[in-house]
């Protein structure tokens, strides 16, 4: 299976009736939106019949796509599945091919993505109608592109969306703001949707865009508290910087690649080697800081953890399983870009693997000073996604796909635990405050929520497992795994990363579980709409790791189904990138490095409480003693000053200077400008006054009137009254117009 | 010399025609002298029918009747609302449209 391939993959097509209507699955949300928006009102408290609706067919929907997918991959697209007497799809050429009839059993090459486009408008300028020709420079297209990749966010999304529904049924019943919410986790599956399935990059930014405005909407939906309309505009105004740099990033592709915003096409460019170097570098660079803004990289990823103000179920759904990894689906959709813009040939140097690295440990360490377990959660969130774009920039581009898909699912999981555990305890987050002991108390959400830190910290055989030790070899630096080069640093921030995670994961454990109870509520598990959810999440975090066991380990017929079914085929649209082998050595390290952080987070908090089952922190501990521990702890909990840098430095400091140097331009300036204006005008209006107005225009006014008078002063005279004169005149013009006519002619 | 006696007599009646048209102060007189005038016109067409050889000069004739029938009947309300209005037909009076 492994491919140290150097030329272009085989690659067959597929075709079904699914993939040309996908463009119905955000069609439904999109419909759902409008209803709910509408006539939600009358429902009153059932309005959330229509949301769980819709997104169950649309998550059937996406479930049968995939499965298509899939049987199409298995039997090698349409003509192949013909040719073997499969009734997949029916094909209108009938042609039965010939070649293939011969061959039987395993398929050669990869699926080529479906492209199914619309023409939204036509930039003009060229001969023909281009809207004929969507490739072809200055058509847009709108449409959907069904690859593995897309095919894999419409179920992601589709199912976290559905779970996320049902469980807000409950979570927010009540609510003074119920229709709204609902309305607008409608909006955002179908912005997310349109966006995943987007065929061109104009499209791909209006999604994103979108996806922008239903997190804002909904980390302010209690707007009432200020905190949370700050913590939406803070969400917003972080993602409109990373958004200049999409549109600049996306600008320079659609020159570089040609004056088109087609995906295909402009990936297919950066294979080619059509753009040159320094061109890719650019875009990937500017396409990078929408990627940091919106998947919370290192060091735009502030307004991430502030974003939980919003009700949890949308953490879940938004800022944990699918808004926030819409960076990693950018850099998976453009990946030729990425890749050659953003890595040194023959060098282990990559800007998405150092920021990703960077970002795996600084939101880890950030973790662990949090009393908030939501925001504890949120830089989790952030550390994971950093990993998958670490993934990405060491060319492990399935491991990133893989990881993202286990990471919703164990995340989403985490947070709705989250929920259900404020909900029981007095609607607080606090771990030291209200929380304590609900071990016993809130028996089956600790099961769950178990599971999947289990999942999160990467323990066997649960999912986190699986990807995280995909990411890890896929650094290539540990012996034995080869991959795309040796990135060290990467495997080190990797390795470090795991080992935090285990360690701020057991500290959540300890302080929400363990001891004893320190809130002022009867915590108790919560009804069947928000155990489900958490129960289905929890048992597929188990499972769904075993998708993409390495096939060293499990061989050929259930390893690496995740790569097979969702990569692309290289060479043409995608980059010929090497895949990493498994190595046993490396998945031990990883997991001990584990084990031993939670072993000494766990004994940390055994003689805590063994001490004070109700204490949550040791009392004259290191940091009290050591100026540097102490430093290093302001720090963490400052955040690494990165909001006093936004806000009192770079805010204040243009805000002062700038106002002061605008006043001095609109004094001297301006003002200038306006009294040498005004002055002109006075003086030319005089000079028009004078001249032009009493002259010409006054005298040529009374000029006509008194030209008008006279003249009717002597025609009125013709008009005497009386018929005879009339008749007269009527007579003699009669006999006049007959002399011309016989004299003339 | 078989067309020129109904010209010269139809331009003669046409002559009658706006001589009374001019000089008549009594509106149906007026009236008549159009009548006279529309009668010259018709002796034309059905002379030139005649001399042509072509029904249709007739025709037009038959339709120039009608219209002055027609004409007669509005151009008679009219005296007599004139007459009704002023107790007098002489059209030398009624000049309300002078300007």
């Amino acid at each position: 299976m492994f491919l140290f391939a150097t030329e272009a993959v085989e690659t067959f097509e597929v075709s079904h009736w699914l993939f040309d209507y996908a463009f119905l699955i955000p069609a439904i949300m999109a419909g759902s939106f409008l209803i709910t928006l509408f006539f939600g009102k009358r429902l009153g408290g059932q309005v959330h019949w229509i949301g769980v609706t819709a997104v169950s067919i649309c998550f059937f929907l996406a479930l049968a796509t995939g499965f298509t997918w899939i049987s199409q991959i298995e039997s090698g697209g349409v003509e192949h599945a013909e040719a073997s007497g499969l009734e997949l799809a029916a094909s209108s050429t009938g042609e039965f091919a010939t070649e293939a009839s011969g061959e039987g059993g395993e398929v050669e090459g990869k699926p080529a993505a479906v492209v199914n486009s619309l023409c939204w408008f036509d930039t003009g300028e060229a001969p023909n109608n281009n809207c004929d020709d969507l490739s072809a420079p200055k058509a847009v297209g709108i449409g959907t592109l069904i690859d593995g990749q897309s095919v894999l966010l419409l179920i992601v999304v589709t199912f976290i969306s559905l779970l996320v529904h049902i469980f807000s049924t409950d979570y927010v019943s009540g609510d003074r703001r119920y229709t709204h919410y609902f309305a607008f986790l409608s909006l955002f599956t179908a912005a997310m949707l349109f966006m995943v399935l987007s065929s061109s990059t104009l499209q791909l930014i209006v999604g994103w865009e979108l996806v922008g405005v239903c997190s804002f909407a909904l980390i302010g939906h209690w707007w009432e508290e200020k905190a949370n309309s700050d913590a939406a505009l803070k969400a917003f105004l972080t993602n409109r910087v990373g958004d200049i740099g999409l549109l600049v990033g996306m600008s320079i592709l659609f020159f570089a690649a040609g004056r088109t915003f087609d995906i295909q096409t402009i990936n297919e460019a950066a294979v080619n080697g059509d753009i040159s170097q320094g061109t890719l570098t650019v875009a990937s660079l500017s396409l990078m800081a929408a990627v940091m803004s919106k998947s919370g990289q290192f060091v735009l990823h502030t307004w991430l953890p502030d974003a939980m103000a919003g009700p949890t179920p949308v953490s879940a759904l938004i800022h944990a399983a699918t808004m926030v990894v819409a960076g990693i689906y950018l850099i998976g959709r453009l990946y030729p870009v990425f890749w050659f813009g953003l890595s040194i040939p023959g060098s282990s140097i990559n800007a998405m693997a150092l920021i990703g690295g960077i970002t795996v440990v600084g939101g880890g360490l950030l973790a662990f000073v949090q009393n908030d377990i939501k925001k504890v959660l949120a830089y989790s969130t952030v550390s994971q996604l950093g990993y998958m774009v670490m993934a990405l920039g060491m060319g492990a581009w399935t491991a990133a796909m893989f990881h993202l898909f286990t990471h919703a699912i164990f995340k989403a999981c985490l947070f709705l635990g989250a929920g259900a555990l404020s909900h029981a305890c007095h609607h607080s987050f606090d771990m030291k405050a209200e929380m304590g002991g609900l071990r016993k108390l809130m028996p089956k959400t600790f099961v769950t929520f178990m599971i999947a830190t289990g999942a999160l910290i990467g323990l066997f055989p649960l999912a986190g497992f699986w990807s995280k030790d995909e990411i890890l070899v896929g650094a290539g630096a540990f012996p034995g795994t080869g991959g795309n080069g040796d990135y060290t640093i990467p495997l080190v921030f990797g390795l470090l990363g795991a080992a935090l995670t285990a360690a701020y994961m057991t500290r959540v454990i300890m302080l929400v579980f363990f001891g004893e109870y320190r809130g002022h509520d009867h915590p108790h598990d919560p009804g069947p709409r928000m155990m489900i959810p958490l129960q289905v999440l929890a048992g597929l975090a188990v499972v769904a790791g075993l998708i993409n066991m390495p096939t060293e380990w499990v061989g050929d017929t259930i390893g690496l189904k995740f790569e097979h079914w969702v990569e692309p085929g290289g060479g043409k649209v995608f980059p010929l990138i090497s895949h990493a082998s498994a190595s046993p050595a490396m998945a031990i390290l990883a997991t001990l490095i584990g084990v031993v952080a939670i072993y000494f987070t766990y004994e940390y908090y055994r003689r805590l409480f063994a001490k004070n089952p109700r204490a949550t922190e040791v009392t004259g501990g290191l940091r009290d003693h050591n100026k540097f521990a102490r430093a290093g702890h302001t720090m963490l909990v400052q955040k690494y000053y990165l909001d006093h840098l936004y806000t009192d430095v770079i805010a204040a400091g243009t805000k002062g200077p700038l106002a002061r140097a605008i006043y001095w331009f609109n004094q001297n300036v301006i003002d200038n400008v306006i009294n040498y204006t005004g002055k002109g005008a006075v003086f030319g209006g005089q000079f028009l006054y004078r001249f032009i107005d009493q002259g010409l225009i006054d005298g040529s006014v009374n000029g006509s009137g008194l030209s008008a008078l006279s003249s009717g002063g002597f025609l009125r005279k013709m008009q005497s009254g009386k018929i005879r004169n009339y008749a007269t005149l009527m007579f003699g013009a009669a006999t006049l117009l007959a002399a011309v006519f016989i004299l003339a002619v | 010399m078989f067309l020129n006696q109904f010209l010269l007599f139809s331009a003669l009646l046409f002559c009658i025609g706006v001589y009374g048209v001019l000089t008549r102060k009594n509106g149906v007189l007026v009236l008549m002298s159009i009548e006279l005038i529309l009668n010259a016109v018709n002796v034309n067409m059905v002379a030139f029918g005649a001399f042509n050889d072509d029904i249709s000069g007739q025709v037009f004739a038959l339709f120039i009747i009608a219209v002055a029938a027609a004409e007669v009947g509005v151009g008679l309300a009219i005296v007599l609302l004139i007459y009704r209005n002023r107790r007098s037909i002489d059209v030398s009076e009624a000049d309300l449209l002078q300007g």
